[in-house]
């Protein structure tokens, strides 16, 4: 392939006839391009295949000592509804008095992480500790949802959040807002 | 004066060692390359900037998909073995070793249990057409539960570790149904699982 004739084509001096010898090298480059072409393959396919996982610790239900269950100042909780269409509400406090009007908020970086970042600050200032966020995904909400929703408490560093059911309060007040 | 000659070189390169690498590697990718295990119904699993990678051996998935259907899989040739022989001891369906054997091989069920001799024996083009109801995760039957635990029992027993369980679960899927499984696992005290998701940026 890519060789030139280097043999010089010297004269043929005459007498005996000698058979030719052949060469036993055989040209490698298109197999050495035919397996780096493999490689290549095999090595993108089997890196990007990889499935990624998000641990979820669910709070121990206890059901035989709920008294065991440490109650925690509503004035440090941050409840999170989720609704439909990609919306969620969010509040301080308990939903039948909160601390803070019920806000209507999106996914995202400029939805409930700012929120989520501010508030954060605010109650860590003012309580001296962390914030505990409560995820009430309601019926209506997906999947999705609730993957984004704790994704954002992992981005934000917060380690203090449990997924809860909803209560027919708070459900009342999705539907105030059209989003259930 | 004489001309200088330049003695002419060949232009070829030995390509034997470069040879020999290449498919040193290629052989190795080909060895370490797990072949990509079909999901039994189209899945879209939602992103999030986790970076945590799923262990390899002692998991089971719950895939979840296609309106509320589940469907279950296990690690491992022979910790499914003794796991379908275990279910069907519990609801007395005697499975033959062939079915067995076939079982191992397969890398989820979601069928009911009465219907799982059935679905087994289906050749793989059948299994491919063949549009499994997902197990039932209704409380009378208990099936998915039972499912879980005797998995965790088996894996117990053969590995000395605690079965991994895993969902991997569609954007569109509903709560509710993510909220039924996630009180099954529950009930039998699983309150640690991993959430299967594909990489996003922040």
């Amino acid at each position: 392939m890519a060789e030139l004739d280097t043999s010089g084509g010297g004269k043929k001096k005459g007498g005996k006839v000698r058979s030719k010898k052949q060469s036993t090298r055989v040209d490698l480059t298109a197999m050495v391009d035919l397996a780096f072409l493999l490689v290549t393959f095999f090595m993108l396919t089997t890196t990007l295949s990889k499935a990624k996982a998000m641990d979820l610790a669910m709070p121990d239900k206890n059901e035989e000592q709920p008294q065991d269950q440490e109650p925690i100042a509503a004035s440090r909780t941050v409840t999170v509804l989720l609704g439909k269409d990609n919306k969620l509400e969010w509040f301080v406090g308990v939903p039948t008095e909160p601390k803070s009007a019920p806000t209507v908020d999106n996914y995202g970086k400029d939805g409930i992480r700012k929120v989520l970042i501010e508030k954060g600050a605010e109650i860590k200032r003012t309580t001296g500790k962390d914030m505990f966020v409560i995820i009430k995904p309601s019926d209506k909400s997906i999947y999705k949802n609730m993957i984004d929703m704790i994704d954002e408490l992992n981005i934000t560093n917060n380690k203090l959040y449990a997924i809860v059911d909803i209560t027919p309060v708070e459900i009342d007040l999705l539907k105030r807002e059209k989003i259930y | 004066m004489p001309r200088v000659k330049i003695p002419r070189k060949s232009t070829s390169i030995d390509m034997t060692a470069m040879c020999d690498v290449a498919f040193l590697l290629l052989t190795f990718f080909i060895l370490t390359a797990k072949p990509k295990v079909e999901d039994p119904v189209p899945v879209d699993t939602p992103g999030s900037a986790s970076q945590v990678l799923l262990p390899e051996s002692d998991i089971a998935t719950l895939t979840i998909g296609g309106k509320g259907k589940v469907f279950f899989g296990v690690e491992g040739f022979e910790v499914r073995k003794q796991l379908l022989q275990r279910m069907g001891d519990k609801y007395k369906i005697a499975f033959t070793p062939k079915e067995i054997e076939r079982f191992a091989v397969m890398p989820s069920i979601g069928v009911p249990i009465s219907l799982a001799k059935q679905y087994i024996n289906l050749d793989g083009d059948q299994r491919k057409e063949y549009k499994a109801p997902g197990i039932p995760t209704d409380s009378v039957s208990n099936e998915l539960f039972n499912w879980i635990k005797e998995a965790r029992i088996v894996n117990r027993n053969i590995s000395g570790k605690e079965l991994r369980i895993t969902i991997k679960g569609d954007s569109k899927e509903e709560y509710p149904t993510i909220q039924r499984i996630i009180a099954i696992l529950q009930k039998q005290e699983v309150n640690k699982f991993s959430l299967i998701t594909s990489l996003r940026g922040k």
